[in-house]
């Protein structure tokens, strides 16, 4: 196998992994870190159950080769909470039953934290069009929309 | 064992309260193991090598090749799939869908399958398979599979249903005629009749999960099969008949599954993977592409469908016809049959009658989606509804509250119905404040009504209590949408004990009895019948307890409000004795203490809805954006409000990507041109408005807590409340679904507006 | 007496009536009754069908009692999503 050695930082912890060249960043994390909660829905960018950050941004870990992360920090679903603490994200996830089956949960997280993080009082149309690129089959996403609302407002409280 | 199911008025503590769900922290925290993220020591990857062409003679498979190259564990073929169905066609129609045998029907049928120590060797193994093909003639459009002169795809389907029996072999596989009284002479005493044809195109379930498995068969022939599922019994036994294992030798465990709607139902490509293991002696992880989802796995029909409807001036309607075609897939289905027998079913009608035709076309096998059949039916009728209320000069909701079914109804489907809800959910939407709403500009309102039958079935529930008096819940039909919460709040419910004492699992195939597949809405209504009387089950046992504990008969006993109570004078001095106490003391009152059921949960009952639906179309563009949209639907109790809500609002998304968008495109060679999200378009979060909804609770009389199923009838009106809607908007009837930008345009420019 | 009515293409395997008469007291004396009387209904039965009593839909349970008088009707096995 010709490949890279990747070194990362992943959800605040120095990791490094070896894979082929052509390896996405997704198959690594899922495969080699072991980090399933990265979900694959369609491997072209198009579901964003895949999404995580890269150096703080928001990619489709499907798009990126796994080499292309060498010496950045990646972000998961899996570094959201702070320890025991969930996120405020997660907590209204849970509380507004914004997950049915839960596959695009994960992607919505991450998508809706990095929204957050830029535009901490986001409009109903602004969260809408921020989580455009999150497809979620199940929900119709009206109780995804009302737990990014809850959550926006209790962070501002912070 | 019987128990009586009818319902009981009962008080409720926790049912209809809105607690969290068991599986939320797991589903938050990636912790949540879905179908593709279970993996097993020295794992091979599999993967299926599909067919490029619509319908093709397969001549000859070379493997030699890719037999040869390092790391490639197994290679199979139809020849390594044996047929062990003893003649049962349908059996063998699974069997050759999962791998074609001697013939390719449909672009990407599978036709060869490796297993490899890694995705590279994998992949190169897949190229270095030799195909050589004849093509054949193909059909794709329901419609012309019909015309005498289509490619006959299978020598061995005679239409049945049809009188006399047919001496040639056709497409159609079965006419189903539905209905009662004189359909002509009712349509020679309406005052107006409507007539016309509609159209819809195939869509597919969309689940964002692809369809993953990771499975092992040892040299002993036991096996192990990972599976995302919506009945990891029912796949247990197809997958042991199919490749011939012991049923108990195989063990089934559903993972968390990504969402489903039917199309998990069925069995794709499961065998594959345990005969790749078997034939490797090593597990095998076998995971669907988007791609392989589109082209492989079950969409539902396409349609073509005929309706005719006739009023007196003052309403009533004298008589009601259709004629349904569906389109099946490659192997044939009862699709047609079910879109007859829905067609009409919300109506009071003296003369109606309804003809459904399953055909056969160079599609991928058609699976059930979500009420399987009822949307495309619902979206002929109820737009021919809103022309005849029109042409009377009637206001479409009274004109559906006039001819709503009723008990008593005679159902068009054939049986006699019991307390439904069509006429409520009607009166609810006539009186919801979205019908006053004002409209704006290049704006319409729609509304239909939608019916599904719901089904229950085989169910089977343990019921553990542990020393603690912490209760675990063993249910075996697969948690797709939120089922653990209800199940668990019925449990609490029953023993009279708080919800967080109680823990739901989904058990494997080894731990529980036999439980129909998670399908016809029958989770919650199903498991939790099975766990009240679990429950009760478990109840008797801790009152024999509390006697030994006591010392006095158990007749002086009674369970009230999670204690165990003495009744009677001579026992009144006796404290009660709660859940938690006697399950301590059980090491020695007669050790573990649980409850069990096991239920045929039959009775479902009927399930009606109504939709409201604004849309504002822009007639420079023709696209369409829904404003408005408003579900009354019946749920007899919702156990858990949030996940009935989910249930609606995700039924009426998915209706509303049917409507405006989602469609498999066929170019003429036969090949899906769209197998992608990216032009296979669902609706995203910036397509939809917040989706109100309005649950009524008329309780089922067959059941404890008078549940209904509620998880299909909400993709059946949206169809026709779009339809009725843009028609309004633009002022000309949409007859073909989805009503995409360009079918909308044409549509205007065709009527010259 | 009941009144069992057929839909779909079960009417083909009962002589094409919509409509006959029958003596059970549950739904396994039905079926294995009607099968006698027709035995074209043996492969619907066998495949999967479904009654309907009183405008309710069982599937499985064929204890059920057919209490005197009842509506019965006899459908093909549906299935769901
Ligand atoms: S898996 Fe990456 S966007 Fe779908
Ligand atoms: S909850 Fe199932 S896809 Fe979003």
């Amino acid at each position: 196998m010709s490949g890279f050695l990747v070194s990362t930082k992943i959800n605040g912890d120095a990791f490094q992994f070896a894979c082929p060249s052509e390896e996405t960043l997704l198959d690594s994390l899922r495969n080699r870190v072991g980090l399933t909660g990265v979900k694959e829905g369609c491997g072209t960018g198009d579901c964003g159950a895949c999404s995580i950050t890269l150096d703080g941004s928001l990619v489709c870990s499907c798009l990126v080769l796994a080499a292309e992360a060498d010496g950045r920090e990646i972000g998961t679903v899996e570094g959201l909470s702070d320890g025991m603490k969930l996120h405020p994200l997660q907590e209204k996830f849970i509380e507004h039953a914004a997950l049915q089956c839960g596959i695009c949960t994960p992607g919505f997280l991450i998508s809706a934290k990095a929204l957050l993080e830029k535009n901490p009082k986001p409009s109903e149309k602004e969260i809408r069009y921020a989580l455009a690129g999150n497809l979620c089959r199940c929900t119709g996403y009206d109780k995804i929309v009302r737990a990014v609302q809850a959550a926006a407002k209790e962070m501002r409280k912070k | 064992m019987s128990h009586d199911t009818s319902y009981t008025k009962q008080k409720f503590k926790l049912i209809g309260s809105r607690v969290n769900r068991p599986d939320g922290i797991d589903k938050v925290t990636g912790r949540a193991r879905y179908g593709a993220d279970a993996s097993a020591p020295g794992q091979l990857v599999g993967k299926v090598l599909r067919s490029p062409h619509a319908h093709a003679l397969i001549k000859k498979i070379d493997t030699t090749k890719a037999e040869k190259l390092p790391g490639v564990k197994a290679v199979i073929t139809s020849a390594d799939m044996p047929d062990l169905t003893g003649g049962n066609r349908s059996m063998l129609d699974i069997l050759e869908n999962c791998m074609a045998r001697g013939r390719a029907l449909y672009d990407g049928h599978a036709v060869a399958a490796v297993a490899a120590v890694d995705e590279q060797t994998a992949r190169q193994a897949l190229k270095l398979i030799k195909v050589t093909y004849k093509r054949l003639p193909h059909v794709t459009d329901v419609d012309k599979a019909m015309l005498p002169g289509a490619p006959v795809i299978h020598d061995w389907v005679f239409t049945s249903g049809v009188d006399p029996k047919p001496e040639k072999a056709s497409n159609v596989v079965q006419r189903n005629q539905f209905g009662h009284g004189d359909v002509e002479a009712g349509f020679a005493e309406a005052d107006v009749i409507v007539e016309k044809t509609f159209k819809t195109e195939q869509t597919h379930q969309g689940y964002i999960e692809p369809h993953a498995c990771l499975a092992t068969v040892g040299p002993d022939g036991h096996g192990d099969l990972w599976v995302t599922t919506q009945g990891h019994f029912h796949f247990r036994q197809v997958c042991a008949a199919l490749i011939g294992m012991d049923v108990a030798k195989l063990k089934v465990t559903s993972s968390e599954i990504g969402g489903g709607f039917g199309g998990k139902t069925h069995v794709w490509m499961e065998p594959v993977a345990l005969v790749l293991a078997r034939e490797a002696n090593r597990p095998v992880k076998l995971v669907m592409s988007r791609e392989e989802v589109f082209k492989a796995t079950g969409p539902t029909s396409s349609t073509s469908v005929d309706v005719k409807i006739g009023a007196k001036k003052n309403g009533t309607i004298t008589a009601a016809a259709a004629e349904l075609r569906y389109q099946g897939g490659a192997f044939p289905g009862i699709w047609g049959m079910l879109g007859a027998m829905t067609s009409f079913a919300c109506y009071d009608l003296k003369n109606v009658q309804s003809v459904g035709y399953d055909v056969i076309c160079n599609r991928p096998k058609v699976a059930a989606y979500r009420a399987p059949s009822a949307p495309m039916a619902a979206f002929g009728i109820e737009s021919t509804m809103d022309l005849v209320a029109e042409e009377i000069g009637m206001d479409p909701v009274k004109f559906r509250i006039k001819n709503a079914a009723k008990e008593g109804t005679q159902a068009s489907y054939g049986p006699v119905y019991g307390p439904i809800g069509i006429g409520p959910t009607l009166k609810a939407a006539q009186n919801h404040p979205h019908m006053k709403a004002k409209l704006r500009k290049n704006q319409g309102r729609g509304m239909a009504c939608g019916f599904w039958f719901n089904f229950g079935g085989q169910t089977c529930t343990d019921l553990n209590i542990g020393v603690d008096g912490t209760v675990s819940l063993a249910v075996g039909t697969v948690d797709v949408g939120g089922s653990r919460a209800s199940l668990g709040l019925i449990a609490a419910e029953e023993l009279g004990i708080e919800y967080e004492q109680v823990k739901v699992h989904i058990a494997d195939t080894a731990s529980l009895g036999h439980n129909d597949t998670t399908e016809g809405s029958r989770g919650t209504f199903s498991s939790g019948m099975a766990t009240i009387f679990a429950a009760r089950d478990a109840k008797d046992e801790l009152c024999q307890r509390a006697a030994k504990m006591w010392d006095i008969p158990v007749s002086a006993v009674a369970w009230k409000e999670g204690k165990a109570v003495a009744k009677g004078k001579r026992h009144n001095n006796l404290a009660p004795l709660t859940l938690k106490e006697i399950a301590a003391k059980s090491p020695n009152t007669g050790g573990p203490i649980a409850g069990h059921n096991e239920v045929v949960a039959d009775g479902a009952g009927v399930s009606f809805a109504s939709h409201i639906c604004d849309v504002e179309v822009d007639p420079e563009t023709g696209a369409t954006k829904v404003i408005r949209y408003t579900v009354v639907q019946d749920a007899g109790k919702a156990i858990h409000p949030d996940y009935v809500e989910g249930q609606f609002q995700g039924g009426a998304a998915q209706g509303i990507g049917w409507a405006l968008n989602e469609e498999y495109i066929y170019g003429d060679d036969g090949l899906l041109q769209n197998a992608g999200f990216l032009d296979y378009r669902i609706p995203v979060c910036s397509d939809l408005p917040f989706i109100d909804t309005e649950i009524l609770e008329i309780p089922n009389p067959n059941h404890p807590y008078g549940i209904r199923g509620v998880g299909e009838t909400s993709i059946v009106p949206p169809l026709a409340a779009i339809g009725n809607a843009v028609s309004n908007a633009v002022g000309v009837r949409m007859t073909h679904v989805p009503m995409s930008p360009p079918r909308i345009l044409k549509a205007l420019d065709e009527a010259g507006v | 007496m009941l009144k069992v009515g057929f839909t779909g293409a079960l009417r083909s395997s009962v002589n094409g009536h919509a409509q006959v008469d029958a003596q059970a007291s549950t739904i396994r004396e039905l079926l294995s009754g009607l099968v006698q009387r027709y035995p074209d209904l043996a492969e619907h039965v066998d495949q999967g069908i479904a009654v309907a009593l009183d405008g309710e839909i069982y599937r499985d349970d064929w204890s059920k009692p057919i209490p005197d008088g009842s509506a019965v009707f006899l459908l093909p096995r549906i299935q769901g999503g």
